[in-house]
């Protein structure tokens, strides 16, 4: 990716509005450790769905800040992938310290786990290409929707 | 006027010249936008888009099996870049290598970048898909003009005994200027040991063909002045030292700089390009965000002396940093038989026993002689605009002006400034459109940036289609069945 920063904050909106959610309802009804109905479920889902997203726009500060030492301006591919690793311990903290807004209760790690891993994967692979077919013009505006 | 030379008059809305890659990629990008072929003719002296590249690229030594520098999304017979080359090319040889690599390109490996031939094969593919064939009109484009009622005529001179005519004009709404570069130029010393001696034998350039220096090199063992610092170079230099490991040759190279670098280089922490040993690195020609990223957005932002210092900045002569090459470098260093030197060659002459005699100064004020069997100028010197028929006509009768660079000022829809035409307008891109708002034109990626921009700018217009996620979306999934558009 070759990202500008507008473009990375729009990116990552974009990406977890969409392949986020999508990938959150498919995965809800299949993640271990679950108790309690499945709306509670769903629920705790999408607000951690909503704290990677609201965190992440810090995130991309930091990595863009961090691009500006690479002369390309470029963030290879694998970047975007082995990020997942501060980003999941920082929501992994944040909710095991309850400091997660409306989150009814504990969460097991194998529940955030798996649905951060899985929608984590699936976000990396539609940017990596798919996201093309529907914006062409995506990756010549430095990762911009609109 | 026309009609009193007798000259034949053809209507079509949508014209392109060149015929290239630059052509075809506008061409397929208007057909994915709706146009059908009848609006369209693509003027040229090529026979197929890839024609002049694969000249160009065979020359300098990178046959079809080699890897050119190109990202793997930059594809032009596929305008989303996905699949990429990587995965093209991983599925057709069977190999996840090639998908481990793109993946942790350029952290653990060196970028990926497709063969040639790959790059020849997929376009001809979409060639016969977007039906480019029907579109390409063979002849010598003598010059666009623009005509008293809006839009041009483009002037023609048809292959000899294809035609009633000597000339036919084309009546269009829109030209596409895909001219690539005005020439080659040699450099200045070498140009004159040429005409003075009458010596094409010895001295060459890396863009003509020059197999007979590798094939004399097998013959006898002898030395080889190499110079430039680019990708040719270090192409060249790869020829070489294959050549050397595969037969075991005593080729001796000097390589002369005329900027050495020692190290990494630029204004500081946030501008530092890697460098050593001679050369300045970095991947593709630009640094990779001026193909759409940071460097791209300041490009446009930026104006005047602004937007040349930051070209300055990030401009200059570059070569990837491959592993492999690097190894053979070392050791020519250590088995002293490549030579690399700071040097400005003063003159050439020839030594008495024929062979070529380079006089040279160096930065630090000492003075050089080198004795060798050959020099491969590596240099792609590029000549002057007005060296291009239809260029120097555009500028003399056309109404278009040069920008700071000397190339063809356009704005950012690419519309050549000054020309246009009642409801027409006149599009260029390629190399003769570099120093304008986007650096990178003269690439895969930048020719579709641009074909991007014209064909938006022509759907505002009411020419085509507007490529927006649906048309882009169902555009794709007829391309990934080869389907027609």
């Amino acid at each position: 990716m070759i990202p500008t920063l507008a473009g990375r904050l729009q990116t990552r909106i974009f990406l977890l509005a969409t392949v986020g959610v999508v990938l959150t309802a498919l995965v809800v009804p299949v993640l271990p450790g679950t108790t309690g109905s499945p709306a509670r479920t769903y629920a705790t889902a999408y607000l951690i769905l909503l704290a990677v997203a609201v965190l992440g726009l810090g995130w991309e500060l930091v990595y863009h800040l961090l691009m500006q030492f690479r002369w390309d301006k470029d963030w290879p591919t694998i970047f975007g992938l082995l990020t997942i690793v501060p980003e999941g311990l920082l929501v992994w903290v944040l909710l095991d310290l309850g400091m997660i807004p409306g989150v009814p209760g504990p969460v097991a790690f194998s529940t955030f786990a798996v649905m951060f891993g899985f929608v984590w994967i699936g976000q990396w692979l539609f940017v990596n290409g798919p996201i093309r077919v529907f914006f062409v013009q995506w990756r010549l505006r430095g990762g911009r929707v609109v | 006027m026309l009609h009193e030379a007798g000259i034949p008059v053809h209507d079509v809305p949508f014209v392109s010249v060149g015929g290239g890659l630059g052509s075809f990629i506008m061409t397929d990008v208007l057909r994915i936008c709706g146009v059908p072929t009848s609006s369209i003719k693509v003027l040229s002296n090529s026979d197929t888009p890839w024609q002049t590249w694969e000249y160009l690229t065979r020359a300098s030594q990178l046959p079809p099996g080699e890897r050119i520098r190109s990202d793997a999304g930059a594809r032009p017979d596929n305008i989303w870049g996905f699949p990429s080359y990587a995965v093209h090319e991983a599925w057709q040889d069977r190999s996840p290598k090639l998908l481990w690599q793109v993946l942790v390109e350029p952290i653990l490996t060196d970028f990926f970048s497709p063969r040639a031939a790959t790059v020849f094969a997929t376009v001809k593919r979409e060639a016969d898909r977007i039906s480019y064939w029907d579109m390409l009109a063979k002849g010598q484009v003598r010059m666009v003009r623009r005509r008293a009622g809006g839009g041009y005529f483009t002037l023609l001179t048809p292959p000899a005994g294809t035609a009633p005519t000597k000339r036919v004009a084309i009546r269009s709404q829109y030209v596409h200027l895909a001219v690539g570069y005005p020439g080659l130029k040699f450099l200045e010393d070498l140009q004159r040991f040429r005409e003075t001696y009458d010596d094409y034998h010895r001295v060459v350039n890396a863009y003509e063909p020059h197999e007979h220096v590798y094939e004399s090199l097998k013959k006898r063992p002898g030395t080889v002045v190499v110079r430039g610092a680019g990708i040719v170079a270090s192409r060249v230099l790869q020829r070489l030292m294959d050549d050397r490991e595969r037969y075991g040759l005593h080729t001796q190279i000097v390589h002369m700089f005329r900027t050495f670098v020692t190290g990494p280089h630029g204004s500081g922490p946030w501008m530092r390009r890697p460098g050593g040993d001679g050369w300045a690195y970095q991947a593709f020609t630009f640094p990779k965000s001026a193909f759409g990223g940071q460097l791209k957005a300041q490009f446009r932002r930026l104006e005047g002396e602004k937007r040349a210092a930051l070209a300055k900045a990030v401009g200059g002569t570059t070569t990837p940093k491959l592993r492999r090459w690097q190894e053979q470098m070392r050791q020519g260093r250590q088995g002293n038989w490549y030579h690399p030197i700071q040097a400005v060659v003063d003159k050439v002459e020839p030594a008495p026993d024929g062979r070529l005699v380079s006089h040279t100064s160096s930065n630090d004020g000492g003075y050089g002689r080198y004795v060798s069997d050959f020099i491969i100028d590596c240099t792609g010197l590029e000549a002057d605009m007005p060296e291009h028929r239809v260029l120097a006509d555009l500028l003399e009768h056309g109404g278009a002006r040069r920008n700071g660079a000397g190339r063809l000022a356009v704005g950012e829809n690419f519309e050549v400034t000054g020309t246009a035409s009642g409801g027409g307008a006149l599009y260029a891109s390629g190399a003769a459109v570099a120093g304008n708002h986007f650096p990178a034109v003269d690439s895969f990626l930048g020719m579709q940036t641009a074909a991007l921009d014209i064909a938006a700018d022509l759907a505002r217009r009411g020419f085509c289609a507007d490529l927006g996620p649906a048309r882009s979306f169902g555009q794709w999934l007829k391309w990934v069945t080869g389907r027609p558009v």
